[in-house]
């Protein structure tokens, strides 16, 4: 049988192998949940709009990406964007792209049903007020659809960081490449995959717990 | 560098093409070098199979912590096992998968000996089916308190245990319900089976990095390899789409359109 030894984990290790990529991860998760927000409401937009060359790339685009499994995405961008750029960029920019561009597909989704739970008469009202496409959206349709998709997009949120590990794949410096970096140097891997699920853990229940009162929260108010 | 479908007829020895590209996949050839095409079918298979195991453990477990959450407050044991499952979906879906992956490959084999004679492809299997049964037991639970409660009531009214009225009335209603969100969930296991290059089981991901690494044909090669994840969630949803007609009751459930394939 074997014995932990948790002696070796102290503030020294933290700062030097851990904090390094808890910050690359959150910073990740962060511009991919903004970056991926934008573009998501541009692409519900299109697939919303009923105009054929707006809607078939649209949709073209989403359900490519959501067929893919990210690390293939990840390989993909990793792949190609030097090709068409002419030159290498490190993984890091690399997995910023990748994930604003994945996660786009699958927050425009939250989006367009959101926008679709937005009562019709609230767009035609505003429509017989004399608004335009752009203000009808923008005064009228779109503050009433976030406010419903706020929970949605903390859960997707929760998930976007828990699938911020998989830039392991062209060895960016992540949180769980942190953990996995300090265990070799330090001779005890068990001991850090035990403390990585175990960060992660407590990342990821604490949020969901958050998203759950403010979902009770949103519920009341309607 | 023009686009070159040629790479999967090259002998994965010397890089030489092989003229018995397409005859490999027949099961002719047998003696020969493989090409790309061959280590491509054969890392599909492992996908398959890593996909097709981890769903299993996936159904079986999800569909039982699924149930066991919402088991009617009642005697001692039954709040224990509420309780029990709670902790297990709770556990497993707010840890990546990737180390999950780890977890069970390095550290888990190390404090249960046995595991040790696993082969690797059994412990990815292991981590993604208990990943997934997290999910699956959501949409159990969720199809569950979906039902009118006039349907448990009117088993108990019957007489019937609280097994009975899980086996004969409750289940066969929800589990169809959650067919659809359980096609969506068997096609998310096609995909999170790429996790399993990181403990190199030879999969399509592994194949994708290690070949396009030897080729430097990667467009071609992550090219085939999509495709073919592609094509197998494609089957996955299809697969779902017959069982979901072949158990529909008529009039009783409402077919829904939303998760068809588009």
């Amino acid at each position: 049988m074997l014995s932990l030894d948790l002696s070796f984990y102290n503030w020294e290790l933290f700062t030097n192998y851990i904090l390094k990529g808890l910050l690359f991860s959150v910073q990740l998760t962060v511009i991919a949940t903004i970056g991926g927000i934008v573009l998501g409401t541009f692409l519900a937009l299109m697939r919303l709009s009923g105009k054929p060359s707006l809607v078939y790339p649209a949709t073209f685009y989403v359900n490519t990406m959501r067929s893919i499994p990210l690390v293939m995405v990840i390989l993909w961008f990793f792949l190609l964007i030097p090709m068409l750029i002419g030159r290498p960029i490190g993984a890091d920019l690399s997995a910023t792209i990748t994930f604003i561009a994945f996660e786009a597909a699958f927050f425009s989704e939250i989006v367009r049903a959101g926008i679709q739970s937005v009562p019709r008469g609230q767009a035609y009202a505003a429509e017989a007020l004399g608004m335009t496409y752009g203000q009808n959206m923008r005064f009228i349709v779109l503050p009433q659809a976030f406010r419903n998709m706020i929970p949605v997009f903390m859960t997707q949120t929760i998930i976007l960081f828990q699938d911020t590990s998989l830039v392991y794949a062209i060895g960016a410096y992540d949180l769980l490449k942190g953990f996995e970096i300090a265990g070799k140097n330090y001779g005890r891997p068990i001991e850090t995959y035990i403390l990585a699920a175990f960060t992660y853990f407590i990342i990821c229940f604490s949020l969901s717990k958050v998203v759950r009162k403010i979902h009770a929260k949103v519920a009341i108010i309607r | 560098m023009a686009f070159d479908l040629g790479v999967f007829c090259k002998s994965t020895l010397d890089g030489e093409a092989v003229d018995h590209c397409f005859s490999a996949l027949l099961g002719l050839g047998q003696n020969a070098d493989p090409s790309y095409l061959d280590w491509l079918m054969k890392a599909w298979s492992w996908t398959l199979a890593v996909a097709g195991l981890s769903l299993l453990i996936a159904l079986v477990l999800g569909v039982l912590m699924g149930t066991l959450r919402t088991l009617p407050d009642g005697s001692g044991l039954s709040r224990w096992l509420v309780r029990i499952s709670t902790a297990w979906v709770e556990l497993f879906r707010n840890i990546p998968i990737l180390v999950q992956v780890f977890l069970w490959y390095h550290v888990i084999p190390a404090f249960v000996l046995p595991l040790k004679a696993l082969p690797s492809y059994w412990l990815v299997s292991i981590a993604l089916g208990f990943f997934t049964s997290a999910r699956i037991a959501e949409q159990v639970r969720a199809g569950i308190q979906a039902l009118p409660s006039g349907q448990r009531m009117a088993a108990t009214a019957l007489g019937l245990t609280t097994l009975q009225s899980y086996r004969y009335v409750i289940l066969p209603m929800a589990l169809r319900i959650v067919i659809p969100p359980l096609t969506s969930e068997s096609m998310n296991v096609i995909k999170n089976s790429s996790v399993a290059f990181a403990v190199s089981v030879p999969e399509l991901t592994l194949f994708a990095m290690q070949a396009q690494e030897e080729t430097s044909r990667g467009v071609e090669i992550y090219l085939a390899v999509t495709l073919l994840y592609a094509l197998s969630a494609f089957g996955v949803n299809r697969v779902m789409t017959w069982i979901e007609k072949r158990t529909r009751i008529p009039g009783f459930i409402v077919p829904s359109d939303n998760v068809a394939a588009h």
